[in-house]
């Protein structure tokens, strides 16, 4: 029997402002409990909600990435419900009225087993709203009791919401990596899944093909992708179970466990669906006019979709040399300012970039942004590999000597005497010798032994001291050996 | 429409009220006429009058994103019934 998945999510992102969404209290992470909240914060009784400008201009920001519809006018709604980390006894989300309405991502998906191909997908987005995240519970040591941190109360959150268009775990997990590069592509959230920035919902659901839509379960709070493949993979298998055996699958919410790889549900959703919402009469609508919209667009970065099709079109790169290079905006802008120290070889940047330094980086456990190695190093040293000034192999000496130590490549390459002897009178005269010595080897060749090429390439390398340039030697060698 | 008792039992709830009985019935006729008079402003004829979100006619105001704010946990938990190492102390929530 063959079952559909269906599967739309919900992300939850950190907005990278300074402030709170209503009340100037740092957002900053790490500080001591409840130093950073504010009256606004504890919810004291009198205080009043102000809108923080920079949140929304993030919200802009993302809607206008996935060209999404920017409303001209967005309400927010108050979501009432019960919970101690909550102390107002509502959140201030947006309802039917969200800043960001429509728009759609396109991701590459990497299926996760078998051999089937990459392929690409659009996903839809729903909506994205701005609202205000909940404080923190911690359970200590004192019986009876929990504990409560409203540091993080009031930090804004932007809600991205899709469509349920994906039906393998393969596909949300890609469309959860796009938007995570996404965000911190245009720098409006620092993507921190440990410190909860960038936290998954997801609701599952599966059916026989043509059939409607099933009972979603939703796993919350998924906070690593690892973990998020695994939760649906299971949830899909138990569902399918369920129903095969008889059962029925009811609406809930349910928790992964990543140390028993299963999930459980949380609380039924009967009364999480009576958030009975209402407009929040202590904010007034929030306008935006198209003349911020036109603001907020110039200050775009160009986007990693743009850019692979650029990469593709003009840079002539394959499409996967094109989708790694830009996997990070580091990485991307790493790329292009080697590129800018030799323009026609985009391929050979490439190369080295996704070669050795991605290599280096994951010996030494690194990130593209702890490089110890700028971009202008490593196009100064392509520079002189594309001018013929080292080989290859000298390249990669100057590649680990700049590692380690530091350096231009000019100066690695005069300290080291790696530069290529591109003189062919100098070459011609070290293989006149080399002919002279080797009598009886060239009259093999000259009969025909032609593997014996080879041979002499060697002993002219060896000569040179390995900075013979290689295709200049074979020229010339070549001329030579055929008398 | 008119709210059953069994309504505004899990309206009550929701809201974290107890009420008993007599309070309830009292609550379910004064949100009756509520109700009532939603009813009257529902049977105007509203068609093309855009929506309103707020009695003002006016667009919020925006803050700009600067920290203004200083830390004033000690005299706030001052008032609060219970703190331990600056953490408000509330029962056990369990999940």
């Amino acid at each position: 029997m063959t079952w559909e998945i269906v599967i739309g999510l919900e992300v939850h992102t950190q907005l990278s402002t300074n402030t709170k969404i209503f009340s100037g209290a740092s957002t900053a992470f790490g500080a001591e409990p409840n130093t950073q909240a504010d009256a606004v914060s504890i919810a004291l009784p009198g205080v009043l909600p102000v809108l923080n400008r920079g949140a929304v201009e993030r919200a802009i920001k993302f809607g206008l990435a996935t060209g999404s519809h920017i409303a001209n006018r967005s309400v927010f709604a108050r979501k009432n419900y019960f919970y101690p980390d909550l102390p107002k006894g509502y959140q201030i989300s947006q309802f039917d009225l969200p800043v960001v309405g429509q728009g759609t991502l396109t991701i590459q998906v990497e299926p996760l087993s078998g051999n089937a191909k990459p392929y690409e997908k659009t996903v839809r987005i729903t909506r994205a709203h701005l609202e205000e995240d909940a404080g923190k519970s911690v359970h200590g040591d004192s019986q009876g009791v929990t504990g409560i941190d409203l540091n993080r109360a009031g930090t804004p959150l932007l809600e991205i919401v899709s469509e349920p268009d994906m039906s393998s775990a393969a596909e949300a997990v890609a469309y959860a990596k796009a938007l995570h590069t996404l965000v911190r592509w245009i720098g409006i959230c620092d993507g921190n899944m440990q410190e909860g920035s960038f936290r998954c919902d997801v609701n599952v659901s599966v059916r026989k093909p043509g059939a409607p839509l099933g009972t979603r379960r939703e796993i919350k709070n998924l906070n690593s992708f690892k973990f998020m493949q695994q939760a649906i993979d299971y949830e899909v298998q138990w569902q399918i179970d369920t129903i095969e055996n008889g059962g029925k699958v009811h609406q809930a919410t349910i928790l992964f466990n990543p140390d028993t790889g299963e999930t459980r549900a949380m609380r039924s959703k009967e009364d999480a669906h009576d958030y009975r919402y209402f407009p929040d009469p202590d904010l007034l609508p929030l306008e935006i006019s198209p003349e911020w919209i036109e603001q907020v667009r110039a200050t775009l970065p160009e986007l990693p979709q743009a850019k692979q099709t650029r990469y593709v079109n003009d840079l002539g790169l394959s499409a996967y040399d094109a989708s790694i290079l830009t996997a990070s905006r580091e990485m991307a802008d790493f790329f292009e300012t080697v590129l800018a120290a030799v323009p026609k070889d985009a391929k050979l940047c490439a190369n080295w970039i996704m070669g050795e330094v991605s290599a280096q980086l994951n010996r030494d456990g690194l990130d593209m942004t702890q490089c110890p190695i700028t971009a202008q190093q490593l196009g100064g040293m392509l520079q002189r590999i594309a001018d013929g000034t080292i080989s290859n192999s000298g390249a990669k000496e100057v590649f680990r000597t700049m590692w380690a130590e530091g350096g231009s490549a000019d100066a690695i390459i005069e300290a080291k005497g790696l530069k290529q002897v591109s003189d062919s009178g100098a070459i011609e005269a070290l293989v006149d010798e080399i002919i002279a010595a080797n009598a009886d080897k060239v009259a093999e060749y000259r009969s025909g032994k032609d593997k014996l090429f080879g041979f002499f390439v060697g002993l002219a390398m060896k000569a040179s001291k390995g900075k013979a340039n290689p295709a200049q030697l074979n020229d010339i060698l070549k001329k030579k050996l055929e008398g | 429409m008119s709210l059953s008792l069994a309504d505004v039992e899990k309206v009550a709830r929701l809201a974290r009220l107890a009420m008993n009985d007599e309070e309830l019935k009292a609550a379910q006729s004064q949100l009756n006429n509520i109700f009532g008079l939603i009813a009257e402003m529902q049977a105007v004829d509203t068609k093309g009058i855009e929506p309103m979100s707020h009695a003002q006619d006016v667009a919020q105001r925006l803050r700009e994103d600067i920290v203004t704010e200083t830390n004033q946990r000690e005299a706030f938990q001052a008032v609060a019934p219970q703190v331990e190492q600056g953490l408000y102390l509330v029962p056990q929530v369990i999940e």
